[in-house]
C-alpha cells in the first residue's frame, strides 16, 4: 500500500484515506463571463495528463478532510512532494529531470498535441509488472 | 402478541418506551481481545477557527487540542482532533454540551451527533490486531499512543479510532454502519486469538 504525507496531518498516512481530486493549480477566471469560449473550454475541460510528474489536488477525505496538492509521477506513482492548499507551486525542476524518459511529457495543456519527439518515448513496459 | 404485550409495559411505564441500542446484548470475548457496545454517550461534531477555540474550551471544560492524531480528557468527556478546525466530543455521562457551545459568541457549529454513532469498545492484548484486520494504520504504541485518535477506515467503512489505553481502543461508527463494524471485530477477534 502507498503511503501518502497529509500536510496538515504532518504524517505519512495509508492510500486508503485519500482520494484523487484531479489535476491542482487550475485558476478559476476572475471575470469567467467575458471569458472566450475557447478560454472557458481550455479551463473546463483541457487537463495536461502527462506521462511524469503531474501536480494534482488530493483530498484526505478519511482522515482530516482537507485538500492538499500533490506533486506525483505518473509512472511509478512516486508522490515527489505534498503541500498545503493554497502555497505556490513548489520549484521540483530537478525532481522532474530526474523521473526519466517520461518528463518529456510533462508540458502545459496548450503546448500539447504539438509533434511528439518520437525518438523520446518511454520504452514499452510490456513485461515488466 | 408480543408486540402488544410490549406495547402494555411501555404504556404502563408512562408512555416512554425503552431506547434500543442496534448493538444492545452483542459482544464477543476471547482470551485475547473483548470487542463490545459502548454505554450511550452525547456526542457533538464541532467545528470552528483557531479563534474561537479559547471560549469553545473554556465552555466545554477542557483544552480542545489542536495537534493531529490527538485527543484531550476531563473528566467524562473527551475531545478528539479530526481536522485542523473539526472536532469529535464525546461525553460519557451524557450532558448536554450544545447548551455549553450555546454560551459562546464566537463564531462556531456545534451540531448533536449523539444517536448518529455507536461506540464499540476494543480491549485485550489483541485489540491492535484485531482493528488492524480492516484498518490499515499503523497501531504500535510509537506511532499510536494512548490518546491518539484519528479519522481513518475500517473495511469498507468510516470510523473515528481513539486508544483510551494500552490495550484498549474505542472505535466511533456511524449507527447504520454499526452491525457491519461489529461483525467484522468479532471475526477479527476469532482471527486475532487463534
Ligand atoms: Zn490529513
Amino acid at each position: 500500500m502507498l503511503l501518502i504525507r497529509c500536510p496538515y496531518c504532518e504524517e505519512e498516512r495509508p492510500e486508503l484515506e485519500f482520494r484523487n481530486a484531479g489535476e491542482a493549480h487550475i485558476a478559476r477566471s476572475t471575470d469567467i463571463a467575458s471569458q472566450s469560449d475557447e478560454d472557458f473550454e481550455k479551463f473546463f475541460f483541457i487537463r495536461s495528463n502527462p506521462k511524469g510528474l503531474i501536480y494534482e489536488r488530493w483530498r484526505h477525505i478519511h482522515g482530516c478532510g482537507r485538500f492538499f496538492n500533490a506533486a506525483r509521477d505518473t509512472v511509478s506513482d512516486k508522490f515527489v512532494l505534498t503541500y498545503k492548499a493554497g502555497e505556490p507551486k513548489p520549484d521540483i525542476s530537478r525532481a522532474a529531470n530526474d523521473s526519466g524518459p517520461a518528463a518529456w511529457a510533462n508540458r502545459p495543456p496548450d503546448q500539447l498535441n504539438v509533434k511528439k519527439p518520437a525518438a523520446r518515448r518511454a520504452p514499452s513496459k510490456k513485461g515488466k509488472a | 402478541m408480543a408486540k402488544a404485550a410490549q406495547r402494555a409495559v411501555a404504556s404502563a411505564a408512562g408512555n416512554t418506551a425503552k431506547r434500543v441500542g442496534p448493538l444492545d446484548g452483542r459482544a464477543k470475548r476471547t482470551a485475547m481481545v473483548s470487542v463490545e457496545p459502548a454505554p450511550p454517550a452525547t456526542r457533538i461534531s464541532l467545528r470552528a477557527g483557531k479563534d474561537a477555540v479559547p471560549a469553545l474550551s473554556k465552555a466545554l471544560g477542557l483544552a480542545l487540542p489542536d495537534r493531529p492524531k490527538t485527543s484531550a480528557s476531563k473528566g467524562s468527556r473527551t475531545a478528539l482532533w479530526l481536522g485542523p478546525d473539526e472536532w469529535l466530543v464525546i461525553d460519557q455521562a451524557g450532558h448536554d454540551m450544545l447548551a455549553d457551545c450555546a454560551k459562546v459568541k464566537a463564531l462556531h457549529s456545534a451540531v448533536d451527533i449523539s444517536h448518529r454513532n455507536i461506540g464499540i469498545v476494543v480491549s485485550g492484548a489483541a485489540a491492535a490486531d484485531t482493528i488492524n484486520a480492516g484498518c490499515p494504520q499503523d497501531l504500535s504504541l510509537a506511532a499510536f499512543p494512548v490518546g491518539a485518535s484519528t479519522r481513518t477506515v475500517f473495511g469498507k467503512i468510516e470510523i473515528v479510532l481513539l486508544r483510551t489505553a494500552e490495550e484498549t481502543f474505542r472505535v466511533e461508527c456511524w449507527r447504520s454502519f454499526s452491525c457491519y463494524a461489529f461483525t467484522f471485530l468479532a471475526e477479527a477477534a476469532r482471527d486475532a486469538a487463534a
